[in-house]
Order: structure tokens, then C-alpha cells, then sequence
């Protein structure tokens, strides 16, 4: 059994069919694997999550300093020797940020898979079983997004009395599947009566292999968004549960540099170094996965791409916007258009489509 | 009606759940949290105190799960959320119906207009694709990964100062005594401006997307060509047909993200030191005050599930195809 290369373009029903006449003939089969790299906002995402996970990587090796060590400059703006300034205790706030990138990036990609696995696994099952289980699992799925997380988030992180980091990512996992099962299983009722599956349902293959070798291929960019989409959640969340002093004390957690900064009264004394920074950094952080989600969304479903130049000029210099969904009909002819004349077959231009059946929306 | 019914069983079910997970959160803890709580408030919790606490988490030897989790509910029924210990011998009730409207308020106003604000410019953006509106996307994609909670901080750094005329913290001026009156109300809408732009700034980008992508979505159906090909005016059919049809999975979507929303709200309340259920929760957290963390957790999530029902109405009313069926 093949995987029809075309079914990636029904992932949302109704579209696609007529939206890539561009993309109909890849020139070449090898560039085609890296077609979604070339999006611009999937690069510009992953190039900067790129240097947030280097950063991961090596940021205490490079950090100038001991985040933790004290100094005699209390409160110091920027200057050479602290490139982004100290806080109340005279700790560099550059090592901090460099310290805690590695924190924040384990904990929201742990977070991440443990929220991908559980959608996956609720997701497709339901899907893919319907009856019972579909009823029971979907259920399960909604309860949990209407379910407020975040304070649920709060209060099961804070009953443990000394939450670390693995507590936090876990709890945030398991709180935010449910949206990610709730659209996987959108997708495997769609895909569950499909030819192809029907075919190696009949050919005797075992459930097992059509959902891992059948389903799931073409489950990949709804997996892959929705893990990015819980990656930026678990990122959110975790920033924030150390901003209001819950989690790990000592691993420099961004959310925590803004926690000293708030009680510290860092506002109050203009120190705007000590926490624009941090922010700046959850927020390119967020942008980067946001970016790369576009990415896979557009890859999907290629009539979300914002339309390059739309504007067109005519011969007769008019100017025409183009738009998906009609053809412009231009006013360059020589009879004045009315609604009650037929319109003239102009053989340059747009063709009048005789419409018999549905008139109606 | 039938919709209505399913909608309603569904929301008491999940409302269920709620409770449940509520009661047996405080049960996973390892140990005697009690003693630790115990030992943190030394001298300052008399016994009836104490024994509610081994009740809440637990640990009462004599009594088995079930009927604990009977007692539980019986409580729930009376409105009994408990003592809550950071404000001896206040019951949590009457803390959190003291800070109850404050939130409302807050968050209700503010998610109403950032959904009409938002959705409305993501008509014009999905609409007019490939206009100036397309240059917006990546700002408000930069806005929506900003944290609430930051977005505050630096409303109050910019904005918020000494002789400013945005207060930075507090819902209403010192002296005052919270009444329906001419002191009163302004002082508290002047104390509600700055958290409220801030949510605001920070939730309409989601708005604007989803609804960009509908109508980008809707604008290729072939209703859309057919109202274009009768002659009807731009505006009509970017309004009636496009934007109707393409309100509805916006409007389902409001109901969904209901939970988030309220989160980042309790965090804007937390950087403002606004008098609602956000900086109780906060407050709660530090003071390891479980009884009131719970309570408050059992009042957010059944506002959101009473949101959530009207936003399903709303959606009943919008759409004619989920009347039929009935």
C-alpha cells in the first residue's frame, strides 16, 4: 500500500483541492522534502528556536558569571562589565537569563511530549474504535478543555510541597492534551474510511499497523503543530508558576528573575533591565513556535498564505486586486456593464460561467 | 431544546469531575501535611481547625474514602467550602464572594469587547487578504506570546507612576468604602483601565487570527461568488454572508479558549494587585491556604462552565442548522 501523496491537502475537508495550482508540479521529487523549510515564517521560527536551543545548551558554559553570586553593584543599569545590569543582590541578570534558558526549554519540550503522547494516543484511539470508546474518550478530552488549566495548573503544582521541575512539566503535560486529541480525532474519523485504509482493512492487516503504518503518516503535520501549540502553552505556564513562586527555586527559571523583580520593587525603581529582558526573551521564545506553527498551517492548508502582491495593474490602467475565489471582470470593455445586459465574451479576459444549478447559497 | 439538554447534562458532568479532581488533589500528597502545616502555623489554628484539615486531606483514620467523599458533597450542597486558614476563622465563602465581582467584572467586560474588537478586524484582515491589514499578523503574533503577566509589568513601568493618572495597583482608591456611589464607581473604573488595556492588547491577536483564517476559509465558497455574481454590494456580502458563516466556529472557539482566557486574566489581577479572585489565588498560594485555593478553584471553573453554556446559546441562535435538528 501506497499513501496517496495528495492527502495531506484534505486535511481540512473542502480545501486544498483548488488551492495549490502552483505547488500541482514539484519540479524536482527532492525538493519537495524540503518544501517546508522554504516557508519564510517556518524558517525565520526555526532558525530562532534554533538559537534558543544552543543556548540551552551552552548557556551556563558562557554565562559571565554565577547567577547566584553576589555582588557590591546593587540595582546597576547596563554597563561593560554587566551587560544587562544587576539585580538587588548584585547578581548579573545576563548569567541568569543564559542560566535558566536550559530550564525553560526542558520543561516546556517535556511537557510538549507528554501532552503529544497522551492527544495521540486518546485522539486516534477515539477516533479510529469510534462507538464506546470514542463516546467515553471525547468526553474525557472535552472535560478537560473546558476545565480551566491554569488554575487547576496552580493548585496540583502547589500541593506538592516541593515542586521541581519534572512535577511541573509533568502536571502541565497532563493537563493539555485535550486539544490536541480533540482535532487528531476530527482527523481519523475522516481518514479511518478513506480507500486506502478500507483496502489494507480488507487485506487482513491488523489494527495495530493500519493506525501506526496508514493513520498516522498522515497524521504528522497535525501531530507536529499540535505538539509546537503545547510546547508554547507549557512554556507560558511554567514562566508563570515560577512568576507567582510556585516550582523550582534554583534553576533561574525566566519566571523567576520577573518574580525578584515584581517583589523586589524593580518598577518602582526604573530598573527596566532586570525584567524587560526576561519578557523579551518568553516572547520571541512564544513568536519563534507561533512562527513555525503558521508554518505548518499554511503547509496544510495553503490558502491561509498571506497573498504576496495582490495588486495588479492592467494595460488600461486599471487596477485589479486579485482574490481566491473569483475572477476579477474588468471594466475596460467598451459597453457600459449593466446587471441587465448579458455580458460580452471578452476571448483576452475572464470567461462568464453559465450557472444552471445552484443559485442559491 | 434537545441541543440545549445535551449541552446542559454535559456541563453538570464536567462539573462533576471538577469536584472530584478537587477532592482528591489534597489526598495525592505524600507525608502528614498536616503536621507541616501545623508546624508553619504555630499556636494560630485551634483544633476545630485542625481536624478540618485532617478531613480535607484525608488522613482521618476512622472514616473510609467513600464516605469522606459523601461528607465532601454534602458540604458543596450547603455552600460549606470550608475555613480558610491564612484569614482565620473567615470562611472562604464570604472571601471569595467578596472578590467574585471584582473578576466578573473585569474579565467579563474586557473578554466581551477584545472578542468583538478582534473579530471584527479579523473580518477586515481576512477580507482585504493581502492588504495592509496582512502587515498586522506578525505584530499581533508578538503581542499573543507576550505573557499577560509581563504586558502588566510594563503597563506599570510605562504608563503608571506617582503623579500618573493610572493607579498601578489596588482596585480603588485608600479611603474609600466600596459602594454604589459618585466616589466610588469612578475610582474603581479608573483602578480597572490599566489591567483592562492590558488584557485586552494581549487576547485580541487570538481573535483577529482565527477569524482571518475563517474568512480567508469562507471567501472561496461558492455562496461567496454566487452573492458577488447577484450584484450585492462588497459590503453586504462581506458582512451577511461571508462573516456570518464564518462567526460560527469563532464563536465555538470563544467557548473553548474561555479557560485560558480567565487564566492570563488571574495573572493580570496578580501584577495589579486588583481585589479579585486572581490575587486571592496568589495570596492563597503563598499562604499554602489549601481550603481557599480549592474553593476558588471550584468557583472559577463553574463560572467558566456557566460561560461556556451561554456561549453555547449564543451559538444556537446564531445557527439555524443545530434549531432544525431539535
Amino acid at each position: 500500500m501506497t499513501i496517496p501523496t495528495s492527502s495531506i491537502d484534505q486535511v481540512i475537508p473542502g480545501q486544498g483541492a483548488m488551492a495549490q495550482p502552483e505547488e500541482a508540479k514539484p519540479v524536482k521529487a527532492k525538493r519537495q522534502r524540503f518544501r517546508f523549510v522554504t516557508n519564510a515564517k517556518a524558517a525565520t521560527g526555526l532558525v530562532i528556536l534554533g538559537v534558543y536551543l544552543l543556548f540551552a545548551v551552552i548557556g551556563p558554559w558562557i554565562a559571565p558569571y554565577d547567577p547566584g553570586a553576589r555582588s557590591s553593584q546593587l540595582v546597576a543599569p547596563p554597563s561593560p562589565d554587566h551587560w544587562l545590569g544587576t539585580t538587588h543582590l548584585g547578581q548579573d541578570v545576563l548569567s541568569q537569563l543564559l542560566v535558566g534558558t536550559r530550564g525553560v526549554m526542558v520543561v516546556g519540550l517535556t511537557a510538549g511530549v507528554a501532552a503529544t503522547i497522551l492527544s495521540v494516543i486518546v485522539g486516534v484511539t477515539a477516533g479510529y474504535l469510534g462507538g464506546g470508546w470514542d463516546d467515553a474518550l471525547s468526553a474525557l478530552s472535552n472535560v478537560f478543555l473546558v476545565i480551566p488549566a491554569l488554575p487547576l495548573i496552580i493548585i496540583v503544582a502547589s500541593t506538592f510541597q516541593n515542586a521541581g521541575s519534572t512535577i511541573v512539566a509533568l502536571t502541565i503535560g497532563l493537563t493539555s492534551w485535550a486539544w490536541g486529541a480533540r482535532v487528531l480525532r476530527a482527523q481519523t474519523l475522516s481518514l479511518r474510511r478513506r480507500d486506502y485504509v478500507e483496502a489494507s482493512r480488507a487485506s487482513g492487516e491488523t489494527t495495530c499497523r493500519i493506525i501506526f503504518f496508514e493513520i498516522m503518516p498522515n497524521l504528522t503535520a497535525i501531530i507536529a503543530s499540535g505538539f509546537v501549540g503545547t510546547v508554547i502553552f507549557a512554556v507560558a505556564t511554567e514562566i508563570t508558576l515560577a512568576f507567582i513562586g510556585i516550582g523550582g527555586i534554583s534553576n533561574w527559571n525566566w519566571g523567576e528573575i520577573l518574580f525578584w523583580a515584581q517583589s523586589q520593587q524593580a518598577l518602582a525603581q526604573g530598573a527596566w533591565w532586570w525584567f524587560v529582558p526576561a519578557g523579551l526573551a518568553i516572547a520571541f521564545l512564544g513568536t519563534a513556535l507561533s512562527l513555525i506553527n503558521f508554518g505548518i498551517d499554511e503547509f496544510v492548508s495553503p490558502r491561509l498564505r498571506s497573498a504576496g502582491k495582490t495588486k495588479i495593474k492592467t494595460a488600461s490602467g486599471h487596477t485589479v486586486r486579485m482574490r481566491v475565489g473569483f475572477t476579477p471582470v474588468l471594466a475596460n470593455s467598451a459597453e457600459p456593464h449593466t446587471h441587465a445586459r448579458p455580458m460580452p465574451i471578452n476571448l483576452n479576459g475572464a470567461t462568464p460561467v453559465q450557472r444552471t444549478e445552484e443559485v442559491n447559497p | 431544546m434537545r441541543y440545549v439538554l445535551q449541552r446542559i447534562a454535559f456541563y453538570v458532568f464536567t462539573a462533576w469531575a471538577a469536584m472530584t479532581i478537587n477532592f482528591f488533589i489534597p489526598r495525592m500528597i505524600p507525608g502528614d501535611p498536616v503536621q507541616a502545616l501545623l508546624a508553619r502555623f504555630q499556636g494560630q489554628l485551634n483544633s476545630d481547625a485542625i481536624e478540618s484539615l485532617y478531613v480535607l486531606f484525608g488522613i482521618d483514620k476512622n472514616s473510609s474514602l467513600w464516605s469522606d467523599y459523601v461528607d465532601y458533597w454534602g458540604q458543596l450542597f450547603r455552600g460549606d467550602l470550608g475555613l480558610s486558614f491564612s484569614a482565620f476563622p473567615s470562611p472562604v465563602s464570604e472571601i471569595i464572594g467578596e472578590a467574585l465581582p471584582w473578576t466578573v467584572a473585569l474579565v467579563g467586560i474586557t473578554t466581551v469587547i477584545s472578542f468583538l474588537l478582534g473579530t471584527s478586524l479579523g473580518v477586515l484582515a481576512g477580507w482585504r487578504r493581502g492588504s495592509w491589514v496582512d502587515g498586522l499578523l506578525p505584530v499581533t503574533t508578538f503581542l499573543s506570546s507576550v505573557p499577560y503577566f509581563w504586558l502588566g509589568l510594563l503597563a506599570i513601568f510605562l504608563l503608571a507612576g506617582p503623579d500618573s493618572f493610572f493607579p498601578s495597583s489596588g482596585g480603588y482608591e485608600g479611603g474609600l468604602v466600596p459602594a454604589w456611589d459618585q466616589y466610588f464607581i469612578p475610582s474603581a473604573i479608573q483602578h480597572s483601565l490599566l489591567p483592562a488595556l492590558t488584557i485586552l492588547i494581549s487576547s485580541v491577536s487570538g481573535w483577529i487570527l482565527s477569524m482571518r483564517n475563517m474568512m480567508v476559509t469562507v471567501a472561496a465558497e461558492d455562496y461567496i461568488t454566487v452573492a458577488h455574481a447577484k450584484g450585492l454590494s462588497e459590503r453586504r456580502v462581506a458582512l451577511s454572508y461571508a462573516a456570518r458563516n464564518a462567526l460560527l466556529p469563532n464563536v465555538s472557539g470563544f467557548a473553548l479558549s474561555l479557560g485560558f482566557i480567565v487564566g492570563g486574566t488571574l495573572l493580570v489581577e496578580i501584577v495589579f494587585s486588583y481585589p479579585g479572585l486572581g490575587f486571592l489565588l496568589f495570596r492563597a498560594v503563598g499562604a499554602k491556604d489549601y481550603p481557599l485555593m480549592q474553593g476558588i478553584f471550584l468557583i472559577i471553573t463553574i463560572a467558566v462552565l456557566v460561560a461556556n453554556l451561554i456561549a453555547d446559546i449564543l451559538y444556537l441562535l446564531l445557527d439555524p442548522r443545530t434549531r432544525k435538528e431539535g
